[in-house]
């Protein structure tokens, strides 16, 4: 399969006009003494799906992580520049960090389901940020997002067993079923489906898919086909530089740069 | 071996010489290098044997009471002659009611209690330890006094000694502390059946007292119990705390530097160090009570600390980093990750190495000697700032008694920390096993 | 009204402000549009605010109040008793004394008029109910402790009304600042992680609790001892002089005991280095790991038993085993003593045997894999590989494990005060007693004694050699070990 029809026929058409959710702006990380991401202007634009894409090192993670501040919790890390997201600046003293990541929920690389119930899983987000009322609330909460996960009819029966015992593809929904129960505005994913298996990943991405019509997603990719296949967005870092942004099907099929060019093709990376 | 070194005279066709390694010497020098290790195994694991045995073998007997059990008549004329226990029951109290002992084993011997020299020798027959257990029989029911029953007394550490056998017969008669008519008394005593060697629960209940028979581990128990009370209470939050602020939160620094070079460094300072340092801040600056299980458990809170604080960080690291991003990512604060996550799959490990550390605290004898717990206590202690004696405290002070039952005590209690501090490494053990959980 | 019951009502406010304020930020929550206004924290953290409002600042201030009353009170019963006093060392007991009269005075329940004019009349007084006074008391302080006992009361009210009204201001503050968007559960999480690192630092107030204790102690030995005559005295010889004899000053030579202690530990590492590197070799290359799985722990009982039990096997089976055997093998005479350097220093080894092997037992395994390999593949035996490879490259490791052990053995106690025995001198006979630094330590602090005599007080002089030999070695151990690690890392 060649990408540039993937990318014609697959990537489903962003939205017209959608407004900037989350916005960099000469966004640099710093590693103690080390640069790692230098002067990044980037528009996260609402209910589309915007995919960073890149060699390994290239700080397309670094980046990901700074925009529910993540990064926070490295010692000696440290971002200049500016990111908002509603137009508030996220970096600002008067942000609870806390806070920032209700509304900016993360999936991670491996699934890393706590080892409680399915239930507490899903639970505890909307537990910690006082969403559910009451106990019919949480449960209903915690039912919606299964349902939404996809994971639904898989669990129904067995929501008080260990999440760990579920297989690698059902608990990465279990994951993104407990990131979307805090009710996140935007939904950062880290390479999600890199250590799942091909079936898996296509439940995935048809999942992320579906979770557009209600969630802002950024999601870092190895695989290019991955990118094309559910992004609308496409921004290709390399070397902690932002070397080109645009729509998906443009990045695949006409890539202004040549060293986008050629990591698509497959020469670089 | 010089000549075959020289093989350049070979000729080429020929198969190549085999060459002398010395790999006879070689071999024969990895057979004595691995003999070393088996002996060395050998020693260890034998030393292991010698001190168990040599502990089970003299201590075992320490755990029966050699009991006489007579018809006792508690005859009104000995107890309260004057008849004035209604007006004044203090009598009942002061009686004189060895003479009652003495009388009933002497009856049961069918001695005359006219005979004033077997008389004394049958007053070294029954334990003192008969007044009180003979009181608390007629205060408990005056309306005893005047009847007979069947009453068992303790025998005298000598006579419970010669009974289990521990006095060699052969010696002359004046250079042992059991004479051949006790001997005799005892054999015939024990025709009758009036001699039985009960399980010796005096051993776990007695407090301090100068007779073997009578003396026991009941206050070292009870001071040994409130101070793991208190090294549990003191300890545990404190060490847990310390621990989850230099794994979870403390930044790479001088100052966390300097914390954990004084947690390493505490847990190698001798224990008698900590004893010293209890005597002067503990009982001098703050005047606290010298002997009293709260200072004793306040040292012993110090010793443990650093222990503690090394086991739960090594429980908290062992927990993976993706729990921590999990609940960072969704939005929890890092205290909710840790209280609500981390914690809780680090507690088995912590636990294990508080009883770990506590079993250490548990067999600790040095710094309680400098703060006075060196002390003859009868009475059990009610709170944790009476007088009291520790477990091990109290094998200290029985080794440097001098009669033979006390030498089966000291065995004896020997034993019974041990017993102790297996139980807990058993606790500590299965913990582990059924919790352990791999990454 | 006592100090518990402060504390009690202090936690009975807190906890009535933790449920009104839950409670009302409940309210508010319930009220809001969240749409509009997000609610910060969780009720339960807006009531541990208000619950932390509540007790914190009161208990600081009530502590605080209660140490600056009794140092006013104590310095004034100071001022008033050297006043009366010519010679101030008599001071400190009469210091005492005004404290029991004081005390006697509030059991009696005596107060302004009612107080006796004499000393001897509150001493017959106490005595009828039970109370004993020493008899050196004077009549003025009758009045000052009086005295002293009205101020106290006045303290104590002052003291606990300013609690009560902290508690209750600090309660009602936190109530009145509930809001939606109050940052209550950052507040609280500040608290708790202030708690964690003051349970951090208590590690080093141990520390320095153990060095100011004992130096301070070690000053005042000093000041009545040639400092010089204590490290470089021979003789050790701390006469208990009788109280106020005076004259008989004894001699504190450390050089003694620290020969014993030294001979004592050397004796016990020539037993427990060679047993416990060779079981840790053996069972690190040769053993299956069915042995192995069960040796290991066994050896490892070795290290759990207290050092107690180790004394006591000594003083009841070893030494008497010794000396009955030297005196078959020399015909009746036991040149072998009971109490002894060799069966101190041999069950102190057996003690140490788990320490050096485990201790080797890492250095061993963080020698990386390839240099074993690598001299296998030579062809060198297994021996030689471990004697000439492996324990060359994991010396300094070893050195390092075999300094800890070391400091062990020194600061080991149990053991040498029951096998060692109690004479300090220097002497090389193996089967002979010696005594330690760690003996007389016990020696000098057991038993009723005055605290202030040089005989007691050289018990911290000596503490402070051992704290500081051991702390030494600990650290260069600790070091070279270290820098062992990184290397193969």
């Amino acid at each position: 399969m060649s990408l540039e029809s993937a990318a014609t026929t697959a990537a489903p058409v962003a939205r017209p006009n959608a407004p900037p959710k989350m916005q960099g702006d000469k966004v640099g990380v710093f590693y103690g003494e080390k640069q790692a991401l230098f002067d990044v202007d980037l528009k996260i634009e609402q209910f589309n799906v915007t995919s960073l894409i890149g060699p390994s090192g290239c700080g397309k993670s670094t980046f990901l992580r700074s925009l529910n501040r993540m990064n926070d919790t490295i010692d000696g890390c440290r971002v200049v520049g500016k990111i908002t997201l509603d137009k508030d600046d996220i970096y600002d003293p008067s942000i609870d960090v806390v806070e920032l990541r209700a509304r900016v929920g993360m999936v991670f690389q491996k699934p890393n389901p706590f080892p409680k119930s399915i239930y507490e899983n899903v639970a505890y987000g909307p537990k910690i940020h006082g969403i559910a009322r009451n106990k019919a609330d949480l449960d209903e909460i915690v039912h919606s997002s299964l349902r939404r996960a996809g994971l639904w009819n898989e669990v129904k029966d067995r929501l008080n067993e260990p999440g760990t015992g579920l297989s690698g593809g059902q608990q990465q929904r279990l994951c993104i079923a407990r990131a979307i129960a805090t009710k996140p505005e935007v939904l950062l994913m880290d390479e999600p489906c890199s250590a799942l298996d091909p079936i898996a990943t296509a439940v995935i991405e048809e999942l992320i898919d579906e979770l557009r019509e209600n969630f802002t997603i950024v999601i870092v990719t190895h695989s290019m086909q991955q990118a094309a296949r559910v992004s609308q967005k496409t921004a290709f870092f390399h070397l902690g530089k932002l070397i080109e942004e645009g729509k998906t099907e443009d990045i695949f099929t006409n890539p202004r740069n040549k060293q986008t060019q050629d990591y698509i093709t497959g020469r670089i990376g | 071996m010089t000549d075959a070194a020289l093989p350049h005279a070979a000729v080429d066709t020929a198969a190549p010489a085999k060459r002398d390694f010395g790999l006879k010497r070689r071999h024969a020098a990895e057979f004595r290098f691995r003999l070393y290790g088996i002996v060395a195994i050998v020693i260890g694991l034998g030393f292991l044997a010698i001190l168990l045995v040599s502990i089970v073998s003299k201590g075992y007997t320490a755990f029966v009471q050699t009991s006489i059990t007579v018809p006792v008549e508690f005859s009104a004329s000995i107890i309260d002659k004057d008849n004035e226990r209604a007006t004044n029951p203090r009598v009942l109290v002061s009686a004189n009611y060895p003479i009652v002992a003495r009388n009933a084993v002497a009856k049961a011997l069918g001695v005359s209690i006219d005979d004033k020299a077997a008389m004394r020798d049958i007053a070294k027959f029954v334990s003192d330890g008969s007044r009180s257990t003979l009181r608390e029989i007629v205060l408990a029911d005056p309306s005893v006094i005047g009847t007979t029953r069947n009453v068992t007394l303790l025998a005298a550490a000598d006579i419970d000694s010669a009974n289990k056998g521990q006095i060699d017969l052969t010696v002359p008669q004046d250079k042992r502390k059991v004479s051949d008519q006790q001997v005799a008394w005892l054999d015939q005593l024990k025709q009758q059946g009036a001699i039985s060697t009960p399980f010796n629960w005096g051993l776990l209940t007695f407090g301090a007292s100068s007779r073997p028979e009578t003396a026991g581990l009941g206050v070292a128990l009870v001071g040994s119990l409130y101070m793991m009370a208190i090294v549990l209470l003191c300890a545990l939050p404190i060490g847990v705390a310390a621990s989850i602020y230099l794994e979870e939160f403390a930044k790479k620094n001088r100052f966390t530097d300097f914390i954990e070079v004084n947690i390493n460094n505490l847990a190698a300072v001798p224990s008698i160090v900590y004893g010293l340092l209890g005597l002067a801040v503990f009982i001098n600056f703050f005047g606290m009570p010298r002997s009293a299980p709260i200072v004793g458990g306040l040292v012993l809170t110090l010793m443990t600390l650093p222990t503690i604080i090394i086991a739960t960080r090594a429980a908290l690291r062992a927990v993976p980093p993706s729990i921590r991003s999990a609940a960072l990512g969704i939005g929890a604060s890092r205290m909710q990750m840790v209280f609500d996550h981390v914690l809780p799959l680090a507690t088995p490990g912590i636990l294990t190495g508080t009883i770990i550390g506590l079993a250490r605290a548990l067999g600790e004898t040095a710094p309680l000697l400098l703060i006075g717990m060196v002390a003859f206590v009868a009475d059990r202690p009610t709170s944790p700032l009476d007088p009291a004696t520790a477990l091990p405290v109290q094998i200290y002070m029985w080794a440097n008694e001098a009669e033979r039952a006390f030498v089966e005590r000291t065995q004896g209690a020997v034993l019974v920390l041990l017993i102790f501090l297996a139980l807990m490494n058993i606790a500590a053990i299965l913990l582990r096993r059924r919790f352990e959980r791999r990454w | 009204m006592s100090a518990g019951w402060v504390v009690a009502i202090v936690l009975a406010i807190g906890a009535i402000a933790y449920f009104f304020s839950a409670q009302r930020a409940r309210v508010q929550r319930d009220a809001s549009d969240r749409s509009k206004e997000v609610p910060h924290s969780l009720p339960t953290y807006h009531g541990w605010l208000s619950f932390i409002f509540a007790t914190v600042p009161a208990l600081l201030v009530f502590l605080a109040l209660s140490a600056v009353s009794s140092a006013i009170l104590e310095s004034r019963v100071r001022t008033e008793v050297s006043a009366h006093l010519s010679d101030t060392s008599a001071a400190s007991l009469s210091i005492g004394i005004v404290h029991n009269v004081s005390s006697a005075l509030n059991r009696l329940d005596l107060s302004g008029a009612n107080v006796p004019t004499s000393y001897a009349a509150l001493r017959d007084m106490a005595k009828s109910s039970g109370i004993v006074l020493a008899d050196s008391g004077e009549d003025y302080m009758l009045p000052l402790a009086a005295s002293v006992n009205a101020d106290a009361a006045v303290h104590k009210l002052i003291g606990q009304g300013l609690t009560l009204l902290l508690s209750l201001a600090g309660a009602a503050f936190a109530y009145s600042r509930i809001r939606l968007r109050l940052r209550a559960r950052n507040e609280v999480e500040r608290v708790v992680l202030w708690s964690l690192l003051a349970a951090s630092t208590v590690a080093i107030l141990t520390t320095v609790g153990i060095v100011l204790s004992m130096l301070s102690e070690t000053v005042h030995f000093f000041s009545e001892v040639n400092p010089l005559n204590f490290f470089f005295g021979t003789v050790w010889d701390p006469r208990f002089a009788a109280a106020g004899s005076g004259g008989t000053e004894g001699q504190f030579g450390l050089i003694p005991l620290l020969a014993g202690t030294l001979y004592i530990a050397f004796v016990s590492m020539l037993f427990a280095v060679p047993v416990g590197l060779m079981a840790a070799v053996y069972m690190g290359e040769y053993a299956s790991s069915k042995v192995r799985s069960t040796v290991k722990p066994l050896l490892e009982l070795l290290a759990g038993i207290p050092t107690i039990v180790y004394g006591i096997f000594a003083v009841v089976t070893l030494g008497p085993f010794f000396r009955d055997l030297s005196a078959a093998l020399a015909g009746g005479f036991a040149f072998i003593q009971a109490q002894s350097v060799l069966t101190a220093g041999i069950v102190m080894g057996v003690m140490l045997i788990p320490v050096v092997s485990s201790l080797s037992d890492d250095v061993i395994t963080a020698v990386p894999r390839a240099m074993r390999d690598g001299s296998l593949a030579l062809g060198a035996t297994r021996s030689e590989t471990i004697r000439k490879v492996i324990l060359p490259a994991a010396l300094p490791g070893i050195v390092g494990a075999l300094l800890l052990t070391a400091s062990r053995a020194i600061g080991e106690t149990m053991i040498v005060v029951l096998a060692a025995g109690v004479a300090a001198r220097i002497n090389f006979n193996p089967f002979e007693a010696m005594t330690t630094i760690t003996v007389k330590i016990v020696n000098q602090l057991t038993g009723d004694l005055e605290f202030n005599s040089p005989q007691t007080l050289v018990a911290f002089a000596l503490g402070l050699t051992l704290f500081a030999l051991t702390l030494a070695m600990n650290v260069y151990a600790l070091y070279i070990v270290r820098k062992y690690r990184e290397q193969y890392e």
